[in-house]
């Protein structure tokens, strides 16, 4: 293939997936319209997750802190403090990378099984603290009757609408993300997962590498934060809790970490087993529980990668 | 003055607890490198099973005894049926446990349902303690004297015994300890039941102060990993400190600050993680 062919090929795709995400709500009933946007939410998240986990070689099990933080911020700024969206949105965002930043501090004292360790008693910190600060959070009630924002005048409270703009700010988080891994940046973290001594050696400041990304990914999980409690229109302090987090994870390994598709293709068999499987059996943990043992077992490096090396095999066979 | 004086006596007698449930996981931390996210799970089981066994065996010791064993055994077949053959890759390991914790939490969802479980205190506890003008609920001094003499018998077994030597030897260097004909895989199993036990047993014996309830293996596990986070991976001497740490910034946290208790929680955490990262008794390891 020609580099002009890649190009029109690459152009190709691209127009393909516009006009399929243009599409869907046209073809299909409400209810999978609000599945595809409960699948962006949860691609954000995995996505995000995945630049720690695939390419910075940091497994967390808090990532939940970011997405409730920020969710919990715009909740509180919009009900209590009388904010507009546009005004309470930033300020979530802006709140929780601030404490990805910190919990970044902490956390990068350690690697491997101890930053794990860290990560989850920090995220569980932001849990207990959710039930308990009732005057803030009102506890285990959650906060209830929260509203969608309306940007430039459009209502997102139909779910097409809804969908168009989980859709664009889906697209938009997965470009930046893959931006930033194609990055040189993005080089060097993968060099610090793969070899740290020796990418201290050659200079790199591998702590700071790993900070900035645990910052970035930090804010995007705000964003799905975000998109989630406008989805939701309801926070609770189980979306900080360890089942929020591991849901993220499973996403990322059973799509396949490390890689850009890996964690979208993951988060929608996520979203689809929780609201098909547990329609019927109500036992969404036992199933989320049992997948993750099958998934380790029999799948450790995730779907994508095994469907790549699995056309790969085949189209090597025909050549 | 009542009141210093029964917080404190509930924060020895969290600590305690805390250090029944975080002893074992440190131990399998350290010997294993695995960090046990079932753990939770299995103190969880433990205070289910305890209530269910009081039913026919009306005496918290033997069921305690009872309920360890069979955490015992089924953490015994979790390690050897699933652990076992995932060994080399840490993070597989993990997010198994994890797997795991969710199924036994919401099989207990499923069997005992959604209601707390009370476990009586034993008859013969029930009555205070008065000493010196104060009241003592007595069942928790009891539980106080339980964590002690756990923590002199798991002190004498690691440094005295054989079995400790050799587990001892196998969180200082794995491969050395291989190398000088240690079994070490039969090592791996021994800790993780020992692990299972305590907490299954610490399940048991916490039920009269905490209950059964759901989520209670979510409430336990945080705490543990911040003991062991505080104390540092495989000590034992740094569990003990820091399961009696935890109990008393959680408990005084809870009567002072309750809606920040958590928050409280996290400071000794950022302390001694930006001064000690490896624990106040934690030791660098190979």
């Amino acid at each position: 293939m020609s580099a002009a062919d890649m190009v029109r090929s690459r152009v190709a795709q691209i127009a393909l997936l516009v006009v399929l995400l243009g599409a869907y709500p046209w073809l299909i009933g409400e209810f999978y319209v609000n599945l595809a946007s409960q699948i962006f939410i949860a691609a954000v998240f995995a996505a995000s997750l995945n630049l720690l986990v695939g390419y910075g070689g940091l497994t967390s099990l808090g990532h939940a802190s970011f997405l409730g933080l920020a969710a919990y911020l715009s909740g509180w700024l919009t009900l209590k403090m009388g904010f507009t969206h546009g005004a309470a949105a930033p300020l979530a965002l802006a709140g929780a990378t601030l404490m990805a930043g910190l919990f970044g501090l902490i956390a990068l004292r350690a690697t491997g099984l101890g930053f794990l360790m860290i990560t989850l008693a920090l995220s569980q910190v932001l849990w207990g603290t959710a039930y308990r600060w009732v005057s803030v959070t009102d506890g285990d009630n959650g906060l209830a009757r929260l509203t969608r924002p309306a940007p430039f005048g459009i209502n997102l409270d139909h779910a097409t609408a809804f969908y168009y703009f989980a859709a664009l700010v889906t697209v938009l988080a997965v470009w930046m993300m893959a931006r930033f891994v194609a990055s040189p940046f993005g080089a060097s973290l993968r060099g610090t997962r793969d070899q740290p001594r020796r990418m201290s050696s050659m200079g790199h400041d591998v702590w700071l590498l790993r900070w900035i990304t645990f910052v970035y990914s930090g804010f995007w999980g705000a964003v799905s934060g975000l998109l989630f409690v406008y989805y939701n229109k309801y926070v609770h302090p189980t979306s900080f809790a360890l089942t929020s987090s591991a849901e993220g994870l499973l996403a990322v390994i059973a799509g396949g970490s490390g890689t850009v598709l890996g964690p979208l293709a993951g988060a929608a068999i996520v979203v689809l087993l929780k609201n098909y499987v547990s329609g019927y059996v109500e036992r969404w943990n036992m199933l989320l529980g049992i997948v993750f043992v099958l998934i380790v077992v029999f799948m450790p490096r995730g779907l994508v990668p095994g469907l790549r090396r699995w056309r790969e095999r085949r189209s090597g066979g025909r050549a | 003055m009542q009141f210093w004086v029964i917080q404190t006596l509930n924060s020895l007698a969290l600590g305690g607890l805390l250090f029944l449930l975080s002893a074992g996981f440190s131990l399998i931390f350290g010997l294993m490198r695995i960090a046990n996210l079932t753990h939770g799970a299995f103190f969880m089981l433990g205070a289910y099973l305890g209530a269910s066994v009081m039913h026919a065996v009306p005496n918290l010791w033997l069921a305690a005894l009872l309920v360890g064993l069979a955490v015992a055994l089924l953490g015994g077949l979790f390690e050897r049926g699933i652990l076992r053959k995932l060994a080399g890759n840490s993070l597989g390991q993990v997010l198994v446990t994890l797997g795991m914790a969710f199924i036994i939490a919401d099989s207990c969802l499923l069997i005992w349902g959604g209601d707390p479980i009370p476990i009586l205190t034993p008859p013969a506890l029930q009555a205070p303690l008065r000493v010196a003008g104060y009241v003592f609920p007595t069942y928790r001094v009891v539980v106080v004297g339980i964590a002690i003499v756990v923590a002199i018998a798991l002190y004498l077994l690691m440094e005295k015994t054989r079995l400790g030597a050799m587990i001892r030897a196998g969180v200082d260097d794995m491969d050395m300890a291989r190398a000088v004909g240690i079994p070490v895989s039969r090592l791996f199993s021994t800790v993780f039941c020992l692990g299972a036990l305590l907490a299954g047993a610490g399940g048991v014996i916490g039920g009269p102060i905490l209950s059964a309830y759901p989520g209670l293996d979510a409430d336990m596990l945080p705490l543990a990993l911040i003991v062991v986070i505080l104390g540092g991976v495989g000590s034992l001497v740094g569990a003990f400190v820091g399961s009696f740490l935890v109990g008393f910034v959680y408990t005084f946290g809870i009567a002072l600050l309750p809606d920040l208790a958590y928050v409280i929680l996290f400071l000794p955490m950022i302390v001694v993680i930006a001064f000690r990262p490896r624990g106040l008794f934690g030791r660098a390891t190979t």
